[in-house]
């Protein structure tokens, strides 16, 4: 593999069957990363949590809009963007729902969850675009194939809404 | 694949044996609707047995809240069973491991609740 990236883009019709046409093509982007188990589950669980924010919050169940899917698969890094056409939300004022108050809260643990299983993770609002979430995992080669990806070295929040 | 339920009844605990998805849409409207359904009966000590769940998502995690949070409403009991790794995992993430009363054996889940 050369610096230049791997690129798979798709864009799906903004429908909730297409969450595992969106996990499919993460278990093969997976494979072409070389990442194991775990780490594959990982990046499928937060792809399919930032499809749901994207086609339940951002395009609000709206089948005639679209969601955007991008893969770079970098020697040392997998790098998905998944954008929507809504008008963005702000990462700081989601509640923790670890907290006491908020544990026996039926929602609120998507983005907790993408968070916890990324290295970095971005939401950017694009003006006349829509939504764009960035969620970046790590790659140690030395450890790829062994573990199914790298231990969570540092985490990037950031939000422009 | 989607989420699959059957209903057994042990001693007073009803068993719920899922299996497949329990993922935002059916899945999670599945869940719902059957623990709805065993409380308008009367029945409130309840066993989820995930032994053969495949994928389970944010939103199918906060079903498991809902129920666990209607049944004890009704003053029973809702318990799990036979978690997978994925589940276990998920669980121990969002803090909810100590929430819920976990069991990997049926009998002694059974044995477990209120007579």
């Amino acid at each position: 593999m050369t610096s230049e990236p791997s690129v798979v883009e798709v864009i799906l019709e903004s429908d909730l069957k297409n969450l595992e046409v969106a996990e499919e093509i993460v278990r093969r982007v997976a494979g072409i990363a070389g990442l194991g188990e775990e780490s594959e589950h990982q990046i499928e669980m937060a792809v399919h949590e930032s499809m749901i924010n994207a086609i339940w919050h951002g395009n609000k169940n709206d089948a005639s809009k679209s969601v955007w899917l991008r893969f770079d698969v970098y020697k040392d890094r997998l790098e998905i963007r998944v954008r929507d056409q809504g008008n963005g939300f702000n990462v700081a004022e989601i509640p923790d729902p670890c907290s006491t108050e908020n544990l026996l809260k039926v929602s609120g643990r998507g983005i907790f969850l993408i968070r916890t299983f990324m290295d970095e993770f971005q939401v950017r609002y694009l003006p006349g675009s829509g939504t764009e979430v960035t969620m970046v995992k790590l790659i140690d080669p030395a450890h790829q194939a062994k573990q199914g990806g790298t231990e969570r070295e540092h985490e990037s929040h950031n939000s422009t809404s | 694949m989607s989420m699959k339920a059957t209903i057994r009844q042990v001693d007073s605990v009803i068993v719920i044996d899922i299996s497949g998805r329990i993922t935002l849409g059916e899945g999670c409207s599945q869940l719902r609707e059957l623990i709805r359904d065993q409380l308008s009966k009367g029945k409130k000590q309840v066993l989820l047995n995930l032994a053969d769940v495949t994928y389970i998502d944010s939103s199918g995690i906060g079903e498991l809240v809902s129920a666990y949070t209607a049944v004890s409403n009704q003053g029973g009991q809702l318990k799990l069973l036979n978690l997978t790794k994925k589940v276990h995992d998920l669980l121990q993430i969002t803090k909810l491991y100590t929430v819920f009363d976990i069991h990997d054996d049926e009998a002694k889940a059974i044995a477990s609740f209120q007579k």
